[in-house]
C-alpha cells in the first residue's frame, strides 16, 4: 500500500516543528535563521510558507509517476513501492535534469560544494519501511501534517471537505497534478493563494516524453533500411554507369 | 640558434586574453564549485554552459553528418571537397562539447556513469549513448586524413572496409540526438514559453539542425579560403545554399503551422521580452532564407557569408531561447550567465577555431592543399589566419 502525506492547511498553526524534525533526521543544522528562510534549499528540506494568516508546506511531492525519476540518465532516483522518492547520491553524476524537470520546483543542488549533490525530501523512506511515521508526521503537534497510506488519506482528506464545506476549498490538491502526488494539501482558500502551482496538467509529465521516445526502434530500423537502401541505388547507379564506360 | 618568437597580432592578442580568462575560470569552476562560477540557482538550474555549449555545440557541428549523407550516401559526389572540413569541425565540436560538458556537470569525474548505469526513459540517457557513439564514429570517420598524411595503406583499406556501415550509423546517431536535444524540453511545459513549447520539438531540432549544419559548412569554407589562400568553391556553395534556402523555408513554415495549432500566434501580440526575442530569431532565419532564392545573392561570395552566418546566428538565438530565456519566465527566476560562464565558453569556441586551424595547416583537409603558392598564401595572410579563431 502506498504511502501519502495530508497536509491540511487550514489546522497548521506554522510552529515548525516539521522543520525542526525534518532537520534532525537529515543532520542538518537548524536554528532561529534557516527557520526564517521560507524556500527549501539544500540544507532546508521542508519548510512552512507564510501566507498572510495562512500557512502552507513545501517539501517533496513524491508524485506517483515522477518526471525527475524518469528524466535522470543514470537512474539515481527511483520511485519505491512504498510511495517515496528516493535518490542514491553514489550514481548521480549532477546533470541538473531532476530540477529543470520538476513541476514543482523541489530538487536542489549543493551549489557551494567541490562534490555537490541533489537533496529532496524522501519521505522519511528508511522511516517508513521500517513501520514508522515521517519524521515532519511525528513532530506535528495539531495533526496538519499526517502520514499514512494514500487512499485512506484521500478518502480522509474527501470526508473533511464533506463535514466541514464552509471551511474547506472544495478540491484535494495532489489528487490528480502531474498524475498523482503523494502529498496531498486540504486549504481553505484556493491553492494558488497559498502558493501552489494550479497550471500544471493532470497527466503524467513523462508521458510527455515517452512518446517521442518509444519511437526510437521503429526510427532506427526504418532509418537503417532507408539510408542503406539509398546508398545501394545510388551505388548501383554508379557501377552500371561505369561498367557501360561513361563518367557520372 | 635563433629564437623566433611569434608575431603579436591584434587575433592572438586576442585569443590569449580570452584562454588566460577562460584558465583563471577554470580554476574558480574547480574550487569554487558551481555557485562560486555560475549563476545558477535551485530555480534556474541550466544555463549558458547548457544552453550554448552543448545545444549549440552539437547543432553547429551538424554539418558532419549532412555533407555525410550528401556525399556518401546519396552519392552527390561534388561536394566531396568540402567534406573533410565539414567532419573535422564536427569532430571537433563533439569533443568540444564533452569538454563543456565537464565544466557543467556537478561531478564531471562521473562522465562515464551514464554507460553503466542505465534508464532507458530518459532522454539524457538517450543523448549520452549518441554522442559518445558519434564521437567515436567522427573519429573514425577523420582517421582517413590521419593516415593518409602518415602515409600508412592498410590502416586506411581497412578503415575503407567499414566505412559504409560507419556512415549509416553516423546519419542515424545523429538523426536521434539532434532530436532528442529537443525532447530534453517535452518535460517542461509549464516552464517553457509557448511561442517555444511544442510537441513538435524533436523534429524543430533536427530539421534546424541540418540547416544550420549547412550553414555552417558555408561559414567555415569561406573562412578557410581565406586563411588558406584557397580559391572559394562557390558554385558548390552556391547550389548548397539553394537547399538550404528551401530546408529553412520548410522550417519556417513548420513553426508557422505549430503555432497556429496550438492557438499560440495571439501570444505575438503581447508586448514581452519573450515576443521580441521570438520575433528576432526569426527574422535571423527568414530573412537570409529569403534571400538565398536570389541568383545573385547565392554567387556573390560576401552576401552568400552574410546570409549563412545570420542563419547560425539565428540557430543559435533558437537554442538560448529554448534552452535559457524561454524558461526564465516559467521558473520565475532570472538569470544572467556570470563572467566565469562566459569566459569558458568563449575559450572552448576560440580553442575549436585554433585547433581547427592548426589541423587544416598540417593535415590534408583540403584537396589540393599541399601546393607552394596555397602555402606562400598562409604566410601572407598571418595576420588574417587567427581571424578564424
Amino acid at each position: 500500500m502506498p504511502k501519502a502525506i495530508l497536509y491540511d492547511s487550514t489546522l497548521c498553526i506554522g510552529c515548525r516543528a516539521c522543520e525542526g524534525a525534518c532537520a534532525e533526521r537529515w543532520g542538518l543544522p537548524y536554528n532561529d535563521k534557516i527557520a526564517n528562510e521560507e524556500r527549501i534549499s539544500a540544507h532546508k528540506l521542508t519548510t512552512i510558507v507564510t501566507h498572510g494568516d495562512k500557512f502552507s508546506r513545501r517539501l517533496c511531492m513524491n508524485c506517483l509517476q515522477p518526471a525527475c525519476a524518469s528524466v535522470c540518465p543514470v537512474g539515481a532516483l527511483q520511485k519505491t513501492a512504498l510511495g517515496p522518492v528516493t535518490y542514491d547520491a553514489d550514481k548521480c553524476m549532477g546533470c541538473r535534469y531532476c530540477m529543470q524537470a520538476c513541476p514543482f520546483q523541489v530538487p536542489s543542488y549543493e551549489w557551494a560544494k567541490r562534490l555537490p549533490r541533489m537533496r529532496k525530501c524522501d519521505m522519511c523512506y528508511e522511516r517508513q519501511s521500517q513501520g514508522k511515521l515521517t519524521a515532519c508526521a511525528e513532530a506535528c503537534p495539531t495533526g496538519a501534517t499526517k502520514n499514512g497510506d494514500r487512499d485512506a488519506l484521500a478518502a480522509e482528506a474527501q470526508q473533511r471537505i464533506a463535514e466541514k464545506p464552509d471551511q474547506y476549498y472544495h478540491k484535494v490538491y495532489g489528487l490528480s497534478e502531474v498524475g498523482g502526488t503523494s502529498v496531498l494539501y486540504l486549504s481553505a482558500v484556493p491553492f494558488e493563494e497559498i502558493g501552489l502551482r494550479t497550471n500544471l496538467p493532470q497527466e503524467p509529465l513523462p508521458m510527455l516524453t515517452w512518446r517521442v521516445l518509444e519511437l526510437l526502434p521503429d526510427v532506427v530500423s526504418t532509418g537503417t533500411v532507408l539510408l542503406g537502401g539509398i546508398w545501394w541505388i545510388t551505388n548501383r547507379r554508379e557501377e552500371v554507369a561505369r561498367k557501360e564506360g561513361r563518367r557520372k | 640558434m635563433k629564437l623566433r618568437l611569434p608575431k603579436i597580432t591584434v587575433w592572438r592578442a586576442i585569443f590569449a586574453a580570452i584562454m588566460l580568462s577562460g584558465l583563471y575560470a577554470t580554476y574558480v569552476r574547480i574550487f569554487y564549485g558551481l555557485g562560486g562560477a555560475t549563476n545558477l540557482s535551485d530555480k534556474f538550474p541550466w544555463g549558458l554552459w547548457i544552453g550554448f555549449d552543448i545545444l549549440c555545440g552539437v547543432g553547429l557541428a551538424a554539418g558532419g553528418f549532412t555533407l555525410v549523407a550528401i556525399v556518401h550516401i546519396f552519392a552527390i559526389e561534388r561536394y566531396k571537397p568540402i567534406l573533410r572540413p565539414a567532419i573535422l569541425t564536427a569532430f571537433l565540436g563533439y569533443v568540444l562539447v564533452v569538454v563543456g560538458l565537464l565544466y557543467d556537470l556537478g561531478r564531471p569525474d562521473r562522465l562515464w556513469h551514464p554507460l553503466v548505469m542505465w534508464n532507458p526513459h530518459s532522454v539524457m540517457f538517450e543523448v549520452a549513448w549518441c554522442v559518445t557513439l558519434y564521437t567515436t564514429v567522427l573519429f573514425l570517420e577523420f582517421l582517413p586524413v590521419v593516415f593518409e598524411k602518415l602515409g600508412w595503406h592498410r590502416p586506411m583499406a581497412w578503415i575503407h572496409k567499414i566505412s559504409v556501415p560507419l556512415m549509416i550509423v553516423g546519419v542515424l546517431l545523429s538523426t536521434l540526438h539532434q532530436s532528442s536535444l529537443g525532447s530534453l524540453y517535452l518535460i517542461v511545459p509549464t516552464k517553457l514559453y509557448p511561442l517555444w513549447y511544442s510537441p513538435l520539438l524533436p523534429l524543430l531540432f533536427y530539421v534546424s539542425a541540418i540547416g544550420v549544419g549547412l550553414a555552417m559548412t558555408i561559414f567555415e569554407s569561406w573562412h578557410s579560403s581565406r586563411a588558406f589562400g584557397r580559391a572559394l568553391e562557390l558554385p558548390l556553395l552556391a547550389s548548397m545554399a539553394r537547399v538550404l534556402a528551401v530546408l529553412m523555408s520548410v522550417y519556417l513554415w513548420i513553426r508557422f503551422l505549430d503555432l497556429v495549432h496550438r492557438d499560440a500566434l495571439g501570444l505575438l501580440l503581447q508586448n514581452r521580452t519573450e515576443t521580441w526575442l521570438f520575433a528576432l530569431e526569426i527574422a535571423l532565419m527568414a530573412v537570409p532564407t529569403v534571400l538565398l532564392y536570389q541568383a545573385r545573392i547565392r554567387f556573390s561570395p560576401h552576401a552568400l557569408y552574410f546570409c549563412a552566418v545570420m542563419i547560425v546566428l539565428g540557430f543559435i538565438a533558437n537554442r538560448l531561447n529554448v534552452g535559457i530565456t524561454g524558461i526564465e519566465a516559467g521558473s520565475g527566476a532570472h538569470y544572467f550567465p556570470k563572467w566565469t560562464e562566459v569566459a569558458v565558453t568563449l575559450s572552448i569556441c576560440a580553442a575549436g577555431f585554433a585547433i581547427f586551424r592548426i589541423v587544416g595547416q598540417y593535415f590534408p583537409i583540403f584537396e589540393a592543399h599541399s601546393s607552394g603558392h596555397a602555402s606562400a598564401a598562409v604566410e601572407e595572410r598571418e595576420a588574417d589566419s587567427v581571424g578564424v579563431s
